[in-house]
């Protein structure tokens, strides 16, 4: 897009609640992209007549959680409303939702974005229920559709973002804030694949320094950050295109096609969306009192961006690392916790072997933090060994691999491996002497001006001492000797 | 407030109802009488009357989140027309 247009977008963000049952009758909440199809659902959820919806707490407990993360006002009454529309997905006809009076208004998250910390309004956060899943088979005229109730009537937020965002940046930041919040919070795992998060960004373009609201777009079948990402430059794209031939931007929904990289009409509507809006007769209004409120609220954990603010101002981190360690939370509650039981490495080097070693050794074997055979103590102790040069990187590196096959101590798997390193100054003079005595040619050419020889024999003496041995001790024993060997030589 | 034809057959379109054309006239002079009687009640003054979401004044009743059973799929899917894989079969929607 030419810099000539600035873009303008806002999030509206799906979350399933994931709670044990749904939101008005207590049918089990299941994978529906795996489960076995139509065995969790009953009359109520199947859209039956005269059947009853009886709000779930839990459903109630995590949006507040969300909302009050997102510092919103919270209504202490909000009404559901029926959003009347057709579609097989939607049993009853109508999906229950809330419009006038939603839970929450009027919020806010910090992001960080290339250009420091941002602050987007949050305008509403509400509850409705999900829609069942649909599957389109066959073609021509075998052309069906197939559907599956087992999500029908399971808790969803909705989330709507200010339009603040305006850079692809920031949009992608914003959702990964927001997903990486609801994780925090455990209302929300965060698979945008399986559809448990679904964003979808409205999307318009204004002249750079224009305050006019232009038409915008929104885009749905994101499920992956990579399509979202590519899906805005895609439109943003688009619409600058139009707008320079002279044309206007329709509002209109459309859908991400992944394969053909591209933005497609969703589906034709005759007439304007009308949905009917009107309070729902059979739920009394919801009304969460102060006292419940203020308890959630007490019991929500440090957030993200807290997190990461705490981790570079108080602990001394630089911004790039603390990122690293807030995104997951189990991660940062690790860090955390070796934090506090390091006694001779400082919060960089513990920092560092977080985001590098044990990243490595999870990424490599599928683990999850939470998964480890240990905890964040015998990672810091092991941590604490390299810091005091009781062992050297590399052996650091390997009984790593070795407590998360088997659980045990570093000191123990140390000592089985006979790794501790090699430290006294008697032992390491005397492997720096028995390699120099076994390589009098090597000697000579370091004795003739060859500096460069001094690595040769610092690569073999690490191999005599099976890498035990400590590197700068070793280099420094060898150096003087070697020097030795050669002032000798001068002086003859 | 009088209702046109062309509202008529837009109420009709989102209800899925094909009317007759002596149906659409028919339902046009009801459904005009039934605006015009809310209206009448519109013309009365409830400034301060607090809006009203329905007939329940009590509180929400919130339920435990505990699982319970599904109903059986056999008498779930005794209610479909048709079905194909343990699911509801329907005419073709596009997505
Ligand atoms: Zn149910």
């Amino acid at each position: 897009m030419t810099t000539q247009y600035e873009a303008v977008v806002g999030l509206e963000v799906h979350a399933v609640m994931e709670t044990q049952s749904k939101m008005f009758c207590d049918c089990p909440v299941v994978d529906s992209t795996h489960h076995e199809p139509n065995v969790a659902v009953c009359p109520v959820c199947a859209g039956m007549p005269g059947m009853l919806p009886v709000l779930n707490k839990a459903a109630v407990e995590f949006a507040l959680r969300v909302a009050l993360a997102l510092h919103c006002e919270i209504n202490s009454t909000s009404i559901f409303a029926r959003k009347s529309y057709f579609y097989p997905d939607l049993p009853k006809g109508f999906q229950i939702s809330q419009y006038e009076q939603p839970l929450a208004v009027n919020g806010w998250l910090r992001i960080p974005t290339e250009s420091g910390e941002l602050r987007v309004g949050i305008r509403r956060v509400h509850l409705e229920e999900d829609t069942g899943k649909l599957t389109h088979l066959g073609e021509d005229g075998d052309r069906r559709t197939l559907v599956d109730l087992n999500r029908s009537g399971v808790p969803l937020l909705e989330i709507v973002t200010e339009p603040d965002l305006h850079t692809v940046e920031a949009v992608r930041n914003c959702a990964y804030a927001l997903r990486s919040i609801m994780r925090y919070l455990e209302v929300n795992s965060g698979n945008l694949e399986k559809g448990l998060l679904r964003i979808e960004p409205n999307i318009s373009i204004r002249e750079r320094g224009s305050q006019a609201l232009s038409t915008r777009v929104e885009i749905k079948n994101l499920n992956s950050f990579r399509s979202l990402e590519r899906a805005l430059e895609f439109e943003l794209a688009r619409q600058a295109e139009l707008v320079d031939a002279g044309g206007a931007v329709q509002q209109q929904t459309l859908g991400w096609d992944d394969v053909r990289g591209s933005t497609q009409a969703q589906r034709s509507k005759e007439v304007a969306e009308d949905y009917r809006y009107f309070p729902e007769p059979d739920l009394p209004p919801l009304v969460v009192d102060d006292k419940w409120v203020r308890e959630i609220e007490a019991d929500l954990p440090e957030l993200p961006q807290e997190k990461r603010k705490r981790f570079v101002e108080m602990v001394g981190l630089s911004d790039y690392d603390a990122g690293l360690l807030v995104a997951e939370r189990s991660v940062a509650e690790f860090f955390d916790a070796a934090l506090g039981a390091i006694h001779k490495a400082d919060a960089k080097m513990l920092a560092n072997w977080i985001t590098g070693p044990l990243f490595e050794l999870l990424n490599k074997d599928g683990y999850s933090i939470e998964s480890l055979p240990f905890g964040p103590e015998p990672f810091a102790e092991l941590v604490d060994m390299v810091a005091s040069g009781e062992i050297n990187a590399s052996s650091a590196r390997s009984v790593l691999s070795e407590m998360a096959a088997n659980g045990k101590k570093p000191k123990e798997l140390v000592q089985a491996r006979g790794l501790a390193q090699i430290s006294s100054e008697t032992d390491i003079g005397e492997l720096a002497e028995r390699v120099i005595q076994k390589n009098s040619q090597q000697v000579a050419d370091y004795v003739a001006g060859k500096d460069e020889v001094l690595n040769w024999f610092f690569g073999q003496a690490m191999l005599a001492s099976q890498g035990k041995a400590n590197p700068t001790l070793l280099r420094q024993a060898l150096r003087v000797q070697l020097d030795a060997a050669r002032a000798q030589k001068e002086a003859s | 407030m009088a209702l046109s034809k062309k509202d008529v057959d837009h109420i009709a379109h989102l209800a899925r109802l094909h009317l007759s054309d002596a149906e659409k006239a028919r339902f046009r002079k009801q459904l005009s009488d039934i605006l015009a009687h809310v209206d009448a009640l519109q013309s009365l003054d409830t400034t301060d009357v607090p809006a009203m979401s329905g007939a329940i004044f009590e509180g929400s009743r919130l339920r435990e989140d505990i699982a319970g059973d599904a109903m059986p799929r056999e008498d779930l899917l005794r209610n479909a027309p048709d079905r194909e894989n343990n699911q509801f079969r329907v005419p073709p929607v596009l997505d």
